[in-house]
């Protein structure tokens, strides 16, 4: 009797240190891979931003997780899927990477989405704006943090309906974002008792949009949407305003902007437009402190949202990795999906089964120039939109990894 | 309300108007492209970085040095066209015997070191550039409204177009450049100073997409990569006018604005390919472009 206790034991004693080897961090050092636009379009919205954000995180953690040491590495994935997935492959495979973070651009983290999910890494999207990534293309290695193309539209669109904007007009990036968001934003129209007039495809990067504006103005529509993102909305913007469209009565709604979208506007320009955006600077104290250290490292710009999602999603991913002594993708994921989210970013936020990280999202105007003090206090929060509200619910979507 | 192929006239013919204000920003990019190949034999891609310089150099002055508009229309160009100068001088200079390749390559790099050097220190989404007082606002012509400042840059681009078309053609400078293209040894041989005309020649063209510049900037945002997407259009501006000649790219530069104008009412899609199709089909049907002359 007392051999075959000595002998489990023994055996539970080999079994626990078998479990140990398999829950581990690999080669004792948590490395985070932040893959974004350096040198684009999204440059200065995730780009350098994102990467000093991640470097924010690791050292408010201590720089290490248990014993196992702290690493950021970075590149620039130029926008185009078949770079990102190349160095996202170039990375797990040959240097070790645990994490891949931000990843703008749909179609690259649609790409990148594949790979990580394939090698067990875990991938934390801030940049990234496509519902497919939390719904046909969802992966158990992924998680979706900042905003999606269905919050955007559902923020602004249903505000701005709300504040009689009847009819609408689109102007739509003619790539897979542009349409997604243009079909999300009509459907919330149309259920808040709105109509689609009508809309026009113009090709991505276009400078001049006075064309596609005069056919918006002609349709005669309450709204003008915007959806198109960076460089298209900023100029789109400032042409409707030269061309009188906005004084002469119609208003224009840009459904995905970010704060250096305003900055690159200028008050007197984009007053008064309608954004829904994941976070704001000067909204608490902590996000002040927060936006006050990036801003030193950054010359003084505030974070935006992609950026302060990349701080608080690297956060998190830290803390499960150290609950649970482990950086294998999936084990990571759905550790992160056991505990709240709550930091300045989000207040009590919470990943759903299908990745996506829920939280309050909130619809601002953009002040005018005398309501401004000064650089980057841009926004007047209209209304916090909450996580459930904001974000499509869990069984509207179709993720593989929800159990029906 | 009459309609014209299904759009209604107004909306048509505002759309011919706006084709004309973007034509003549090609104009201008195009032809300063055209002297330089004429006269240097070089294919300039660094014409769009150049004309971003200029618009950047405005908004510097104005944000560093209180010097506003309408004195930047002369002082970037100048600053602009000095900084081509130099580039001529210690660069371009260098490879005039060498194979047309050499000069594109070397361009296409300047371009890249110009437009990554902005990226670096001002970032991507661009910088805000008011119009000056005098020119904000508009008029409601019935079939559409014209903001003062577009009506601006028609002027502004044609009378330089129709200047520098003269400048060529008329006066007995431009003789000596058109001498030059054709032998540039006879030319040096009659006692002119060819190296240093072309050095000028260069500095002028890069003034010109730098007088483009600041003339966009109140238009567009003043961002380091608002070059990048035109100068592949102005380039197939300037093969469909035919590689140097001047008159070629000027009316070419207006005729794809609005030919570009109406892509954009009828089939709004293709309205960034449109002109490459033009492209194809000219270079089909007379390779050396609509007014150009077969080169020896």
């Amino acid at each position: 009797m007392k051999s075959v206790a000595l002998a489990s034991t023994a055996l539970a004693a080999l079994a626990a240190m078998v479990g140990a080897a398999q829950a581990e961090i690999s080669d004792n050092v948590v490395k985070i891979g932040v893959l974004n636009d350096r040198s684009g379009l999204y440059a200065d919205l995730s780009g350098e931003g994102s990467v000093v954000a991640a470097r924010m995180a690791v050292e408010d953690f201590g720089g290490k997780v248990g014993d196992a040491n702290i690493e950021v590495v970075s590149a620039d994935h130029q926008n185009k899927p078949d770079v990102g997935s190349s160095i996202a492959r170039e990375w797990i495979d040959q240097d070790g990477v645990d994490v891949i973070v931000d990843v703008p651009t749909s179609s690259v983290a649609l790409a990148v989405q594949q790979v990580t999910s394939e090698k067990d890494t875990a991938f934390l999207d801030s940049g990234a704006g496509s519902t497919a990534l939390t719904n046909d293309q969802c992966a158990p290695t992924f998680v979706h943090w900042t905003y999606d193309t269905y919050a955007m539209s559902v923020g602004t669109g249903k505000a701005v309906v709300e504040q009689g904007g009847k009819s609408w007009f689109f102007l739509t990036a003619d790539y897979a974002f542009g349409h997604q968001l243009e079909k999300d934003t009509s459907a919330v129209v149309k259920e808040n008792g709105g109509e689609v007039l009508g809309s026009v495809n113009h090709p991505l990067s276009t400078s001049d949009f006075s064309s596609f504006l005069l056919q918006a103005q002609a349709s005669g529509a309450d709204v003008i949407g915007l959806a198109n993102a960076g460089g298209d909305t900023t100029n789109a913007i400032k042409q409707a305003n030269s061309f009188g469209i906005v004084q002469s009565g119609q208003k224009l709604a840009a459904l995905l902007g970010f704060i250096t979208d305003v900055d690159a506007l200028g008050l007197d320009v984009a007053q008064g437009l309608t954004l829904t955006t994941g976070f704001y600077w000067d909204r608490t104290d902590e996000t002040r402190k927060f936006a006050d250290r990036f801003a030193e490292k950054m010359n003084g710009q505030k974070p935006t949202m992609v950026q302060a999602g990349v701080y608080s999603a690297v956060t998190h991913y830290l803390k499960a990795v150290d609950e649970i002594d482990d950086d294998g993708g999936e084990a990571v994921v759905t550790q992160m999906k056991t505990m709240p989210v709550n930091d300045f970013f989000a207040e009590n936020g919470k990943i759903r089964e299908d990745g996506r990280m829920v939280h309050d999202m909130y619809l601002v105007e953009v002040k005018s120039p005398d309501q401004s003090e000064g650089k980057w206090d841009y926004y007047n929060i209209v209304k916090t939109i909450p996580g459930d509200e904001a974000f499509q619910p869990l069984d509207k979507g179709s993720c593989k990894l929800v159990s029906n | 309300m009459q309609e014209i192929l299904g759009v209604p006239a107004p909306l048509l013919f505002g759309q011919l108007l706006i084709g004309l204000i973007n034509g003549s920003f090609y104009a201008l990019l195009s032809l300063g492209l055209a002297v330089i190949f004429g006269v240097l034999n070089v294919i300039n891609f660094a014409h769009g970085a150049l004309y971003m310089m200029g618009a950047f150099v405005a908004w510097l002055l104005l944000h560093h040095l209180g010097i506003g508009y309408w004195p930047s229309l002369l002082v970037a160009p100048l600053i602009v066209g000095v900084f081509g100068i130099v580039i001529e001088r210690t660069m371009l200079s260098r490879l005039y015997d060498l194979d047309h390749l050499y000069g594109l390559l070397l361009t296409f790099g300047l371009a890249l070191i110009i437009e990554g050097t902005f990226i670096n220190f001002y970032g991507v989404s661009g910088q805000p550039y008011a119009p000056p007082e005098i020119l904000t606002g508009g008029h409601n012509l019935g079939f559409m409204f014209l903001p003062t400042y577009r009506a601006w840059v028609i002027v502004a681009s044609l009378l330089v177009c129709v200047g520098t078309w003269l400048l060529v053609e008329r006066t007995r400078l431009g003789a000596y450049l058109r001498a030059a293209v054709e032998n540039r040894e006879l030319v040096r041989a009659f006692g002119i100073n060819v190296p240093l005309m072309m050095t000028l020649t260069y500095g002028f063209a890069v003034a010109l997409a730098a007088f483009a510049g600041v003339l966009a900037a109140p238009v567009y945002t003043v961002s380091p990569i608002m070059g990048q997407h035109l100068i592949i259009v102005v380039f197939a501006i300037v093969v469909i006018g035919g590689l140097g000649s001047i008159l070629g790219s000027i009316l070419t530069g207006l005729g794809i604005g609005i030919v570009e104008g109406l892509t954009k009412t009828f089939y709004p899609e293709a309205s960034s390919t449109v002109v490459f199709v033009i492209m194809a089909i000219v270079l089909i049907l007379r390779p050396n472009g609509l007014f150009g002359r077969p080169r020896e």
